[in-house]
């Protein structure tokens, strides 16, 4: 009986209660979705991948801080567990090379020193006016959560089928996208001064110039073949998907935690709701019901 | 409501403890996340790194006050004379016995007397002494009226330790690592 | 439950001398133990145990989350991401507090059309029901105030278009708007007092909690068959071990959900936006609420007038409390009036579809015919948000005179037998 009535109400409230979800930050007009890429980290036993931690924070490094600060991380995030796995020691090492405000000191000056591991990665831009008197105008944002600030329409059903595929990569696809997006507008598109054209992004007119035009050239061969030391060939794509993946680290660190964390609790729950289950059903016994 | 169907007591007594053991598993495990997070976390951690303090611009008979994980830090350059008295008073040291040899480090093998560094909370419940006071002209505890000597033993009041020394280690003959 | 009467036997001195001073153990044992429910309560009986576990778990985790959060403008960002990255398992605490609104939402909402559809709010049930709605109020305001505190783009926004709502109040609406923002727009003193407002507020559900099952406890648990109970030893069984047992079951079975989203899918009920620090002067592309809100959030929009649109919106809400006189059948439970049961599913698909309304931009096309505009998403919100109405201002009143409603069981005993008969 239970079964029977309750099997309408069920599937009613299932999707009452999910059909709510997925209006996400970038509602996209007639702009293409950015393709979904394959990551190491997606999926419930995803990790990060080492060496792509690595190379997506030299790109970061030598193509997006000038602009793009990583205020909430410290140099130490970068040895953390879960991380990049990088060493203490070139953790120091790296930091020294940053300049950091400290002080004020005993004739009450602000001062400069070399950065330490328990520092934040210094900001870009002093400020915000300053940031915007810099850039045409427009503030350049912070890196630190990027990667979970961007997203774009999955639309129905996907995002349902998201529930259970665990897809949540839409982040890391935009960036990518927007990476690997830049081109000649379509005939006819009048692009006004200070925009550029990208086929990912939201309307199309991007105040970014292309990034990558650092590492490469017009025909897309690397200016530097031997940008990565590790041997990794350095392709447009390549680049945009290892600064993608170390902004996903940088916005979700403990990512690798959360989900093995998760495979133990649910499979004890799992257990849990099984020992109960047969429990139940013996204490029900004792009614001689039919539940 | 009577309780039958007692049969197969030890397969149904095993289920009962197997859930019961699991969910006071599950229970257990819930609950140290709840305490682990009030533990200095990775920030504060991160931010009690050793600190390097530089003793040249201290002079003699002179001291600094520095803080180091939220806790004031005495660094006290000693005269001659302070050292001798200390030194003499060894045998008078009561509270808590401790020769002056033990509250000073040395660096390639010779004892640098003239430098003590301690904790400036007082061992009594953690007030601030006042330096260069109290009847041994060390530090003087205003809140119970504690009085430390110059190497920061406990020679008069409620404060039942001498005052404590950090882990620290001279770099050079002019600079010490704390922590 | 006036003819149960208290079972507890003191076994040791020291229990016997705490009963005669504070009788708690003997409040524990009557309400927890031997309380009598009706034996025929199916699943959707166990989510008031569920709620009771979110209720908890929102306070430890809210609790825990305010030893590291810092209530101001320029640090609450700054101090979620803290508690994200350096607190000791911070991300669970907050990942679990966030999913842990939506979870407490989808439960609380099958709990309702769980009552709606047995007719749990029909005397003697008013006051129970009554204090439920009062719950369902205090957990929207309470979790509205929530969404505020990370001080994201969403955070700013919801707040800015939320507490506007109170100024299409003629006359004091704008006066009212100004106080509730402590200036003169949603700023640091605003998201000071939701801070206050959002701790307080879970204790006074727990209060309202309290009553609610002190009421359901005094007249008794409805059921599927709708029909009080009769003869206690044939009808009822006792809350332990039966109930218990079936309630922690299906507790656990929902907590796997939550760690699912908790665990795999942190962010899947969220907002990308509000991972953006808030920006006064730069409204989101697509702003919307938080998706337990979006059906009244569908009415809201749907009326074109801005007072009209308020009132619609919050009458959608108090409507519930006058259901008990709304509907005039004396049949309680739906599976027993198969008229009811139609209009029942009906109202639950437009409840979802006033969701997705409220979800979507209002310009949307719903239905074009030649290339012509029929339909867009106003005026589909508005035929929704009329069959909403309709449903209990129309439906329920005449049902109850014209439907011809099945045969009810004459007691639960029976109705369970009826049912293992089958």
């Amino acid at each position: 009986m239970m079964i029977k009535s309750s099997r309408p109400l069920m599937a009613a409230l299932a999707v009452a209660s999910l059909a709510f979800i997925g209006t996400p930050a970038l509602a996209s007009g007639g702009t293409e979705h950015p393709p979904a890429q394959k990551w190491s980290f997606s999926g419930p036993f995803g990790t990060f991948d080492r060496a792509q931690l690595q190379r997506g924070f030299k790109v970061y490094k030598e193509v997006c801080a000038a602009c793009h600060g990583l205020e909430k991380l410290s140099f130490r995030n970068l040895y953390q567990p879960g991380g990049p796995g990088f060493t203490e020691g070139q953790v120091k090492t790296l930091a020294k090379e940053y300049k950091v405000k400290d002080g004020p000191n005993e004739s009450g000056e602000m001062f400069e020193r070399p950065g330490r591991p328990a520092d934040r990665f210094p900001k870009p831009f002093a400020n915000d006016e300053a940031a915007k008197a810099a850039n045409n105008g427009a503030v350049p944002p912070d890196f630190s959560v990027i990667a979970k600030a961007r997203t774009y329409e999955r639309g129905f059903p996907m995002w349902l089928i998201d529930i259970v595929t665990q897809y949540q990569e839409q982040g890391v696809d935009y960036i990518t996208g927007i990476l690997t997006g830049y081109g000649a507008p379509p005939h006819g598109e009048k692009i006004e001064d200070g925009l550029h054209w990208n086929r990912y992004f939201p309307g199309n007119k991007i105040a970014m110039a292309n990034p990558l035009v650092a590492l490469f050239d017009d025909a897309g061969k690397a200016q530097d073949a031997n940008f990565y030391t590790d041997g990794t060939p350095v392709t447009r794509e390549q680049v945009a998907k290892d600064v993608a993946a170390f902004l996903m680290w940088a916005a979700e660190p403990k990512m690798e935690e959360r989900k093995q964390t998760g495979a133990k609790v649910i499979l004890w729950l799992i257990v849990l709701a099984g020992l109960l289950y047969f429990t139940k059903k013996r204490i029900w016994a004792r009614l001689g019901d039919a539940h | 409501m009577a309780d039958h169907s007692m049969s197969e007591p030890n397969r149904r007594d095993f289920l009962f403890l197997a859930t019961g053991a699991a969910g006071a598993v599950a229970g257990a495990a819930a609950v140290w996340p709840l305490i682990s997070q009030m533990l200095p976390d990775a920030s504060t951690i991160a931010a009690g790194a050793p600190v390097e303090v530089d003793l040249a611009p201290i002079g003699e008979g002179k001291a600094i006050t520095l803080k180091w994980r939220g806790k004031p830090i005495f660094v006290r350059h000693r005269t001659k004379a302070e050292i001798e008295a200390a030194k003499k008073d060894d045998p008078e040291i009561k509270i808590d016995p401790e020769p002056d040899a033990k509250r000073v480090k040395a660096f390639e093998g010779k004892a640098q007397e003239q430098w003590i560094v301690v904790y400036g909370n007082c061992t009594h419940l953690g007030c601030v002494p006042t330096g260069f006071a109290g009847d041994y002209n060390g530090w003087y505890c205003p809140c119970h009226g504690s009085h430390y000597d110059s190497a920061g033993r406990i020679r008069k009041g409620p404060a039942p330790k001498n005052l404590f020394i950090p882990d620290y280690a001279f770099q050079s003959a002019t600079k010490i690592k704390i922590g | 439950m006036s003819e149960h009467h208290s079972t507890y036997v003191p076994k040791t001195g020291i229990e016997r001398w705490l009963d005669a001073r504070l009788p708690i153990i003997r409040l524990t044992h009557d309400s927890a133990v031997s309380y009598p429910v009706p034996r025929n309560l199916n699943y959707w009986w166990t989510f008031g145990g569920i709620l009771m576990f979110m209720l908890v778990a929102q306070i430890v985790t809210g609790v825990v989350l305010v030893m590291h959060y810092t209530p101001h403008v320029d640090f609450a960002f700054s101090s979620v991401e803290h508690i994200m990255r350096d607190v000791n398992y911070g991300w669970l605490m907050r990942y679990a507090h966030a999913n842990g609104a939506s979870m407490f939402f989808i439960a609380v909402y099958i709990h309702i059309f769980r009552g709606m559809y047995y007719g749990s709010y029909k005397a003697p049930r008013e006051v129970l029901w009554i204090l439920g709605v009062v719950i369902f109020l205090l957990m929207m305001a309470t979790a509205f105030m929530g969404y505020v505190l990370p001080w994201g783009q969403m955070s700013f926004w919801g707040a800015t278009v939320i507490t506007n709502l109170f100024s299409a109040i003629p006359v004091i609406g704008d006066p009212i708007v100004t106080w509730l923002w402590g200036g003169y727009s949603v700023d640091n003193p605003t998201l000071n007092r939701f801070f206050s407002l959002h701790y307080l507020l879970p204790f006074m559900i727990f209060g309202v909690v309290i009553l609610h099952v002190w009421a359901l406890h005094h007249v008794g648990q409805n059921n599927p068959a709708g029909v009080e109970v009769k003869n206690y030893a044939k009808d009822t069984i006792p809350f332990t071990p039966f109930a218990t047992v079936k309630d922690l079951f299906a507790m656990v079975c929902f907590m796997i959900l939550f760690a699912w989203f908790v665990f795999y899918h942190p962010n899947f009920l969220g907002h990308a936006d509000n991972y953006i620090h808030a920006d006064p002067l730069k409204t989101p592309a697509h702003i919307v609420p938080e998706w337990y809100f979006l059906p009244f959030y569908g009415i809201l929009r749907a009326i074109p007038d801005k007072l009209g649109g308020v009132v619609a919106m919050f009458a959608s809400i108090a409507v519930l409390a006058f259901l008990p006189w709304l509907d005039t059948s004396k049949i309680k439970s739906g599976r027993y009036r198969p008229t009811f049961k139609i209009f029942f599913w009906i109202f639950v698909v437009v409840s979802v579809l006033l969701g997705y309304t409220g979800s979507q931009p209002t310009d949307k096309v719903v239905l074009s015919l030649g290339g012509r505009t029929v339909l867009d998403m106003v005026g589909f919100a508005q035929i929704l948000t009329a069959m909403y109405f309709a449903y209990f201002f129309v439906v329920l009143p005449l049902l109850g005179l014209f439907e011809k409603p099945k045969a009810v069981p004459a007691s639960i005993a029976d109705a369970v037998l009826g049912e293992s008969k089958k």
